[in-house]
């Protein structure tokens, strides 16, 4: 069961360069939208809470890489890598997050329930847990109605010691339902780390209890997360999912906004930020000899612009109105 | 036309939905097992015969089959959610509350939710686990539409107006009011029967009804206890015209048809099954006092259970639930 965490990649000669720097591109959008958004949150002028996934940018864009504009993911408290990794825009997003009513949920969800069901994401369902049957019921549709799509849920380990895993993970198995479950395990739930709450050294080995496959990846490194969900959806797609999916990762931020996550051992910690996602892979696609220092730049430097016209238009959108706070309850509105 | 009891009558409503839209089925515990009880009262008896893919037998698994429901539903499916007793909806509550009522507003607008979920209520020598009257638990929670029938005719029309419905809708049944028959008959049940028209029709979503009409004061019931209300209002007729009214639709309440009844009697009884604390009485009652203050001529009074578990003796579960005795000297009361 155990992996080897390597702080290189591996690049297969068939990844073209296209796809390598667009793998690149969305990474560094994931890192630098969660940091700005802290930078924001710090100058006060962003409402709200925020769970921030930096460290965590090769899980969701390497789950997403694999996925077809069809298939859907859902997702946690701490969503917004996994929402640009499946094709969101940082403005729809930015403007999600000031609150206002041209964002993607018109500024009724927020950071916690960020999504846009055109682009395949549901609105992030931020009860841990909560996601998992409602993804099962998302592939049983796909059954039902035969269709070839396939769901990633994605949750955090802690998520596997709720009730709704059991439930949600049993009943995808028992119908061989296309779902990905996609446990991004960060050793932490909050501030608890994984030794307290979770006997089995794997998230993987609960796979067995419900007959189903299951494996651990090194979730850092985008290209092996890509092929891991590249096979589970092929599997999914032809009849023999759900399959169980563990990505080893690490937060290298708190929990929410005002977590100085005390709690992460030094050790672990150097050990992790070592093994830092974005620095892996670029450090592996410079060796590759068509792309340089100044191609990876042009890119970085195109995020920080995407990102700051983002905030350029979020500051000036429009707030709700009065009339906006009891639209969208229901779809046919009885009178009562 | 034919005559047929609520779970005659649910059954071919199931059929015809079925037959009409691919996209309905039913999900839910021992509902389609050959050889089995067609669901804990009968409802979906027989149904696998003809739908063998869309009759889907769960593991005991509330909260995820009915996040699975949910899920489905939001791809478009147009799921029927069947819980054996509705003490068990609060192993679902998350999925429920946090998705099903939520997922709408949360996305903006974009999602809709057509999951009808069913489940019976009502004490009925079960003690206090099979025993509540769990309609109280989900009015409040807005995004939910909320109905209760209380006769076959009503039944059939109401489950057709919510499997044709884009919102979650909860339907509400009394185990006493069924008529199932064979192995799972009820003791001590009441006449819920109707005649059934041959060709298709709704009894519209949010809606009450007169069902007795009268000039001294307006009874507010609804499944078992309009039975109770009307049998009190018998018991009184030589000195209280009492108007009784089948609430019928919990969530929304139909404020017109209940406002022009008080407007002519200017008193109000409700009367619930159910402790009386925190209750849809209470609600009601609210709704009334702020609606139609002009209207009243004297206090709502409330008849409902006691603030106790549902007990389990016949004696006590007899002074738990309401009764015609205690409803006609509320009546009298409130004329006095």
């Amino acid at each position: 069961m155990d992996i080897e965490l390597t702080d290189s990649i591996e690049i297969a000669s068939s990844y073209s360069r296209p796809f390598l720097l667009e793998l690149y591109e969305r990474m560094v959008l994931c890192r630098q939208f969660e940091d700005r958004v802290k930078l924001l949150f710090l100058e006060g002028t962003m409402p709200g809470t925020i769970h921030q996934s930096q460290g965590q940018e090769a899980s969701a864009v390497g789950v997403c890489a694999a996925l077809g504009q069809d298939d859907y993911i859902t997702s946690t408290h701490r969503p917004h890598a996994h929402a640009l990794a499946k094709g969101l825009t940082a403005e729809e997003m930015m403007l999600e997050l000031f609150g206002r009513s041209t964002g993607c949920c018109k500024g009724k969800g927020g950071s916690m329930h960020i999504g846009n069901m055109d682009k395949g994401m549901v609105p992030a369902i931020a009860i841990v847990g909560g996601g998992i049957p409602l993804a099962t019921g998302m592939a049983l549709s796909f059954k039902l109605r035969q269709r070839a799509q396939v769901v990633a849920c994605f949750f955090g380990e802690g998520a596997s010691n709720e009730g709704a895993f059991h439930e949600g993970v049993n009943l995808a198995s028992i119908w061989s339902l296309p779902v990905i479950f996609v446990c991004e395990n960060n050793l932490y739930g909050a501030s608890t780390a994984i030794s307290k709450t979770t006997r089995v050294p794997r998230v993987s080995q609960r796979a067995q209890s419900y007959g189903i496959r299951g494996e651990t990846i090194d979730g850092n490194n985008v290209l092996k997360v890509y092929e891991a969900v590249q096979r589970a959806a092929e599997e999914c797609r032809s009849g023999q999912g759900p399959v169980l999916l563990e990505l080893l990762t690490y937060r290298r931020v708190g929990h929410s906004r005002r977590d100085p996550a005390h709690y992460q051992d030094k050790g672990e910690q150097a050990f992790w930020f070592a093994r830092d996602p974005i620095e892996m892979f670029r450090k592996s696609i410079l060796q590759r000899g068509d792309l340089t220092e100044a191609d990876l730049q042009t890119i970085d430097a195109r995020v920080t612009q995407t990102i700051e016209d983002a905030i350029a238009v979020a500051r000036e959108a429009p707030f709700p109105t009065a009339d906006d706070l009891t639209q969208d309850v229901f779809s046919m509105e009885l009178k009562s | 036309m034919k005559h047929q009891s609520i779970a005659e009558a649910l059954r071919e409503a199931i059929a015809e939905e079925m037959e009409r839209d691919s996209d309905v089925f039913c999900i839910g515990e021992d509902i389609g097992v050959p050889g089995g009880f067609g669901g804990a009262f009968t409802v979906t008896l027989e149904l696998e015969k003809r739908f063998p893919d869309r009759i889907l037998d769960t593991p005991i698994s509330e909260l995820g089959f009915i996040g699975a429901a949910v899920g489905a539903a939001m791809m478009g499916m147009r799921p029927i959610a069947d819980v054996q007793y509705s003490d068990f909806l609060f192993l679902a509550m998350d999925q429920i509350a946090n998705n099903a009522a939520k997922l709408r507003y949360m996305s903006g607008g974009t999602i809709r939710i057509p999951l009808v979920i069913r489940a019976p209520v009502g004490a009925t020598g079960r003690g206090s686990q099979h025993a509540q009257n769990m309609e109280r638990f989900f009015i409040g929670i807005p995004g939910l539409k909320i109905v209760a029938p209380s006769n076959a005719y009503d039944a059939k029309g109401l489950l057709k107006a919510a499997v044709r419905d884009d919102d979650p809708v909860m339907i509400f049944e009394h185990k006493l009011l069924y008529g199932s028959k064979g192995a799972r008959a009820e003791s001590g049940t009441t006449n819920a029967s109707s005649d059934i028209p041959d060709e298709d029709y709704v009894v519209p979503l949010g809606t009450a009804s007169v069902r007795r009409e009268g000039s001294d004061v307006t009874v507010l019931a609804w499944l078992l206890m309009l039975y109770e209300s009307l049998a009190a209002a018998a018991l009184v007729e030589s000195d209280i015209s009492a108007e009784v009214i089948d609430v019928r639709s919990l969530a929304p309440f139909d404020w017109k048809t209940i406002g022009d009844s008080i407007a002519r009697t200017g008193r109000v009884v409700i009367v619930e099954e159910g402790p009386i604390t925190g209750s849809v009485s209470a609600e009601l009652a609210a709704g009334i006092m702020e609606r139609f203050p002009d209207k009243l001529v004297a206090p709502v009074m409330r008849v409902a259970s006691a603030d106790v578990p549902a007990p389990f003796s016949p004696v006590l579960e007899n002074m738990y639930r309401p009764d015609r005795q205690r409803i006609a000297d509320a009546l009298r009361a409130i004329v006095a």
